[in-house]
């Protein structure tokens, strides 16, 4: 009953913190300028809805707004609290509060979108993905109610939503599928006897899952065991459903999947493939289409059977068929999306099909204005989703903050930003980390790589942390570039983890002249009083620098000197020349020509300690500068005693603590859980780093922990 | 031989004094002789000096982790400018055998370099010399350079590291260290006083660095206090190591003795000469500009998204500082004391500001005893030295609490009122949430002469918040939320305050940056001063 009163009581903080609505450059319209859009522009006499809702938020609610604008259609966002100041807001021509910041309390809840819709009156609803995109009995709601679902029927999503169920479906549609057990798993043991017929390598996972949640791939009767209880706890949190299947495990396999486009008169068509291949947990990172691995045949073999898939199952909407390719291009059936794609936005590139244009369009009643022999490959387009998460910790772990400076690479050709974010968004607990999903578009696949990489390096993103570093390395990554890739391509790049772009020697004395500049330009800054109101001392002016720096606990001794506006670097055998005027303090982001090349960096803080963070080729590198005395005289200060991390358990990122499985006084031993941390929907398992007996338990269940928390203390 | 003559043949014997024999045979003259034997005594002298306690005590100290007095000194000061006074001073005790080990220079060095081209006078006590323990003629070294800094104007800069009184001078060393106190106390408001305890510092000698405007220490190497663990234990009979009685944590979290600590020696020197570059040379001068290349004409737009949209939520103050301030470069003060208010200086356009606000992350940002008090100090240091100040007010009020006013909530937190009302120096103010009950009149309001208060739209100025007013003003009443929502309706918001005229404009947050920009350059030529007294009464 309190939700007119939240609606109210939002609405009225919300008006009060827009003085001034600002307009956005938004990347979708810069796109719209470049002409990404060319197969099929909007044709203004065309009967369409006159307001939509849209079911989201974030990114895809902004690029949806993007498109519903441009067909002259109002739009109505929804919103929970602590989305009240978010992009997609400000761009809706309407909003409404919809509960709490747990997507549980608001974008999840059903009723509170069908009150948002009796309020604004809007006449269709686009879901975007996530949340009730794949919610058949919101569909089923929506019919009953007349209100238009921008999606598929609630059957097809009923019959596609559950993995088990489609699975069957599609070999009935003559898709290829992947053997397994058909049935819903009873408990752990069930789930070992199961995995022990199909035999292991099995992947267990959610029946009613996705995006990489509740899915572990099992290679022994302990790992099925494990995985079965934590995969189907996540599934409960995340879904509430903790059925689970298990099928065989493809190893090494690519995942490349088909778009296809259905309209409400039995016409279907695919939209060529993308790659998404580089995921970290099931997860994707970074997407491509085409696939390098396609050959047209086996591209029009999976696009038949994708289109036959939705024929059969009268699909009308925009959907995904995805498949594991293995070595020898044998393609299995995954499963179907029955939403927009995270990743739909390559495809848009190389097809110039606005699939949300076609998603509108065709919930309208309208016929699909293309057909299959429209559907070209024109040139290559990568998405890397840029997140903030740390890389350097199991491929990504989220971590959360306030983006107190954000630029986006846009004016860069052939880029696309997909956010949903600007300068002072806040990143939080509640919802996906994700910043933006940077599309670059090329003529060919090199060109969109180094537009990609060119994007990353001058993309300004401050107050959280990113996987920017990770997104830059692999694609300059040589496996990549040639095309190897699958599944399992991180751990197999990357075995120890990932550990930061290593700098070759040149690069490396690149970035400590450059370094060494900045201290220089500081040093020079500092004496630059413009006020001062009495005659100067005589000074000895300051003319060259003697320099320590350490780097990744390497030290190097530097020279600088000044000769006519210039900077001259001397750094073992390497001689640089930086212009004065490219070096300035206060910039986001500089492009430094050192010698005759031009680098990018971006200084992220400089303190009076000599403690200097820049941003090169994508990569934070911490670099301590010193005077040569200081240095000196450093070097006799005592190291400053650490304490023994193996003996602490951390929190590896903010979230809430779901199980503590230990005490004070147990004897642990290494490789025990100790607690389960639950964060952004994924369950992490805490280990003991060393044996011992446990000192003192910081946490209950139910707490919420800070990033680098001291969880549990061995003795 | 005229003294100009033998001046310049006392400066060339010393530049070669490599070839003194050849110079003998030329000159076979007795005073010749004896203008030798004083040019190799001054080098000697001043090579003794330059040694302080000598080699194994430098080595004693280095094990210690801590630099000598005089790397110390090399550090601060801008390469070769350091000029040394009184090297040549000895102390004058007699007993105890004392007259026998005497080290030119004492335990303390004394002069004057330039920290980033600007005149600072520094003293560096030396520890490597009797303890660095202090004589009636280190104290006279520190006196004349203390004077010399009033007469010319420019700061003074302690570096401490003495383990107390010259024991064998008795009450001459007593008599020293209130000859400092004298002169801190005189020189207090009109040059900068820094202390930076980098070693021992007890007894009596903890009061010169109370007095200074600011003291630093440094973390595991530096004590403060009156009396030491042994004493303390056999008077309260209390367990307490060196550390935990006046360590740099003790004084920066608890006592609030001590206004920041960093890591080591070479550290705390590095951010002690960043440091320098927020302060004026003395009372005389303007606060510094210093050359700035970041634009002060835009608007941060980041600055509007930090307030969150629930009221009772709180944020991070320091984000909003950090959004206001040049390159976010903000030293903060007292960063670990009493953190429900934040001081700290910044530069907007390159001219340095004291910021203070209030943190509504810690204890809702109220005002209580220590944060009061904290901030008075930093208000009248930034007053004395012509500093405008940046008030940013999110205050729910002063804190309840039988402790609270039984510990004198009252008079201290008139200080900080007492402060801000004193204070001619530029005072802008920026309302980002609450402005509630008497802490609104505190914080540099308009009625305390603030020249330009900006309400940020979610400014809420009241005499108290809405649940309490409604109780009071309706008690007994049943329709209390109908009540409560006419409240808020009517003052949680920035019109009454500003329809009185009491806030000069409801603004924006992302233009704060620009106009406080703009408003420090327009009241540059602000002219104000208090009625001529001896001086006010504090409320101390």
């Amino acid at each position: 009953m309190n939700v007119p009163r939240l609606l109210v009581d939002a609405c009225f903080c919300f008006s009060k913190h827009n003085i001034r609505i600002p307009t956005f450059a938004t990347a979708t319209k810069l796109s719209q300028r470049r002409g990404i859009y060319t197969l099929d522009p909007i044709d203004p006499q065309e009967p369409t809805f006159n307001k939509i809702l849209i079911a989201n938020r974030g990114e895809i609610a902004c690029r949806i707004i993007s498109t519903a604008k441009r067909m002259g259609i109002k739009t109505v966002a929804v919103y929970s609290i602590a989305d009240a100041q978010s992009m997609h807001v400000k761009l809706a021509n309407e909003r409404v509060c919809i509960g709490n910041s747990p997507a549980s309390e608001s974008y999840l809840l059903k009723e509170r979108i069908m009150d948002a819709i009796k309020l604004t009156g809007a006449e269709a609803v686009h879901p975007g993905y996530g949340f009730l995109s794949e919610n058949a009995g919101f569909v089923e709601q929506l019919e009953s109610e007349n209100i238009s679902f921008i999606g598929p029927s609630a059957n097809s999503i009923t019959g596609m939503g559950d993995k088990l169920e489609s699975k069957r479906l599609a070999a009935a549609a003559g898709v290829n599928t992947i053997p397994g057990f058909d049935g819903v798993v009873k408990d752990a043991d069930h789930c070992v006897e199961i995995a022990r017929n199909i035999g292991y390598p099995v992947m267990i996972k959610a029946s009613a899952g996705g995006g990489g949640k509740g899915m572990r791939i099992a290679r022994s009767d302990d790992d099925a065991r494990e995985g079965f209880k934590l995969s189907s706890q996540e599934a409960l949190s995340s879904f509430g459903d903790s059925r689970m299947l298990v099928e065989k495990f493809i190893d090494n396999p690519r995942h490349i999947e088909i778009q296809v486009l259905g309209d409400k008169h039995g016409n279907v068509i695919f939209l060529n493939e993308r790659e998404c291949s580089i995921q970290r947990r099931n997860q994707k990172v970074i997407e491509e289409a085409p696939s390098v691995f396609l050959d047209d045949a086996t591209r029009k073999a999976m696009g038949e059977q994708a289109v036959s898939l939705c024929k059969k199952l009268g699909y009308h909407s925009a959907g995904t068929v995805e498949f594991l390719v293995d070595e020898n291009r044998n393609f299995y059936f995954l499963e179907m999306n029955t939403r927009l794609q995270v990743e739909h936005p390559i495809t848009e590139c190389i097809t110039g099909v606005d699939l949300v244009q076609q998603m509108i369009r065709v919930a309208k009643g309208h016929k699909l204005n293309i057909t299959q022999d429209d559907i070209k490959i024109n040139g290559w387009a990568v998405e890397s989703r840029v997140y903030a998460e740390d890389p350097y910790k199991n491929f990504g772990m989220p971590s959360i903050g306030r983006l107190y400076r954000y630029i986006e690479p846009t004016h860069l050709p052939g880029v696309r930003c997909d956010s949903g974010i600007e300068e002072g968004s806040e990143i939080s607990v509640y919802y996906d980390p994700m910043i933006c999903k940077l599309v670059c578009y090329g003529k060919d696949r090199k060109e969109a790589i180094d537009r990609s990489i060119k994007a990353l390096d001058y993309y300004v993103i401050r107050g959280v942390t990113h996987n920017i570093p990770l997104l830059r390395d692999i694609l300059t990554e040589e496996r990549f570039n040639k095309g190897d890739i699958s599944t399992n391509y991180l751990p197999q790049v990357y075995p120890d983890g990932f550990k930061g772009k290593q700098l070759n020697v040149k690069d490396k004395q690149k970035l400590l002249a450059m370094a060494s500049s900045l201290f220089a330009t500081n040093d020079l800054r500092n004496r630059q009083f413009l006020n001062s109101p009495r005659m100067k001392i005589k000074e000895k002016p300051v003319e060259d620098w003697k320099l320590h720096i350490e780097l990744n606990e390497e030290k190097y001794k530097l020279h600088v000197t000044q000769n006519n506006g210039e900077f001259i670097v001397k750094v073992d055998d390497g001689e640089y020349t930086i212009k004065k005027e490219d070096i300035d303090l206060a910039k986001p982001l500089l492009e430094v020509k050192v010698n005759d090349e031009t680098d990018v960096i971006q200084l992220l803080s400089k303190d009076a300690s000599g403690f200097y963070q820049i941003i090169y080729q994508g990569t934070t590198y911490k670099l301590y500068i010193l005077s040569q005395r200081s240095a000196e005289y450093l070097h006799l200060m005592p190291e400053k005693l650490k304490s023994d991390i193996s003996k602490q358990v951390r929190s590896p990122m903010p979230g809430l603590v779901k199980t503590v499985n230990c005490k004070v006084g147990d004897d642990v031993v290494e490789g025990q859980e100790l607690c389960v941390i639950e964060a952004m929907k994924m369950q992490n398992s805490m280990i003991a780093s060393a044996s011992g007996k446990v000192k003192c338990v910081n946490i209950h269940p139910g707490d919420t922990v800070g990033d680098d928390e001291i969880l549990i203390e061995l003795a | 031989m005229s003294v100009h003559t033998s001046r310049t043949f006392l400066w060339h014997l010393r530049s070669q004094v490599g070839s003194v024999v050849g110079q003998q045979l030329r000159y076979n003259s007795g005073a010749a002789a004896h203008t030798l034997k004083i040019a190799e005594r001054i080098k000697q002298k001043k090579s003794d000096a330059l040694l302080g306690g000598g080699q194994k005590r430098i080595d004693a100290q280095h094990k210690r982790g801590k630099l000598t007095a005089r790397e110390r000194i090399q550090l601060f000061c801008d390469h070769d400018s350091f000029v040394e006074y009184d090297m040549f001073m000895e102390h004058t005790c007699t007993d105890f055998g004392m007259e026998k080990q005497k080290f030119p220079g004492d335990s303390v060095i004394t002069g004057h370099g330039l920290v980033n081209g600007r005149p600072v006078y520094v003293f560096s006590q030396d520890f490597t010399v009797f303890g660095g323990s202090l004589s009636s003629v280190h104290s006279k070294k520190i006196c004349k350079i203390m004077a010399q800094a009033v007469l010319v104007g420019a700061p003074v800069v302690g570096l401490n590291d003495s383990g107390g009184a010259r024991i064998q001078e008795g009450v001459a060393s007593l008599a020293g260290y209130a000859d400092i106190f004298q002169r801190n106390v005189l020189a207090s408001g009109v040059i900068p006083q820094i202390s930076l305890i980098m070693g021992p510092c007890a007894g009596g000698a903890v009061y010169s660095p109370a007095i200074t405007d600011f003291t630093f220490m440094v973390e595991d190497t530096s004590y403060l206090f009156i009396t030491g663990p042994d004493v303390v234990k056999s008077v309260t009979n209390e367990d307490v190591s060196q550390q935990e009685l006046g360590g740099a944590k003790t004084h920066t979290s608890i006592s609030g003795v001590a206004h920041k600590s960093f890591a080591n020696d070479v550290d705390a020197i590095l951010q002690l000469r960043n440091f320098m570059g927020f302060l004026p040379q003395s009372n005389q001068h303007p606060a510094p500009i210093r050359e700035c290349s970041e634009p002060c004409h835009l608007d941060v737009p980041m600055l509007d998204t930090v307030i969150p949209p629930e009221a009772t939520t709180p944020y991070d103050m320091l984000d909003i500082i950090y959004g206001i301030v040049d390159e976010r470069d903000f030293f903060e003060i007292m960063p670990k004391y009493a953190k429900n208010i934040i001081s700290g200086f910044g530069r907007i356009n390159g001219r340095t500001v004291g910021i203070v606000g209030n943190q509504p992350k810690v204890a809702a940002g109220c005002l209580d005893i220590n944060a009061s008090v904290k901030a008075a100090r930093f208000v009248r240091f930034c007053d004395a030295f012509n500093i405008p100040l940046i008030t940013l007010v999110d205050v729910p009020g002063f804190l309840p609490g039988v402790t609270q006013e039984h510990n004198g909530i009252i008079r201290h937190g008139a200080k900080l009122l007492y402060a801000y009302a004193e204070a001619t120096v530029p005072k802008l103010t920026v309302i980002t949430r609450k402005g509630y009950g008497g802490a609104y009149d505190v914080m540099s309001s308009k009625h305390l002469r603030g020249d330009i208060n900006y309400c940020w739209p979610t400014a809420e100025v009241a005499v108290m918040g809405a649940k309490g007013a409604v109780t009071i003003l309706y008690k007994g009443k049943d329709d209390i939320e109908k009540r409560e929502a006419e409240y808020i309706d009517k003052f949680a918001s920035p019109f009454s305050a500003a329809q009185k005229g009491f806030i000069d404009d409801i603004i924006e947050p992302r233009t704060t940056r620009w106009r406080l920009s703009r408003d420090l350059d327009l009241l540059e030529s602000k002219k104000l001063t208090n009625p001529p007294k001896k001086h006010g009464n504090i409320p101390l």
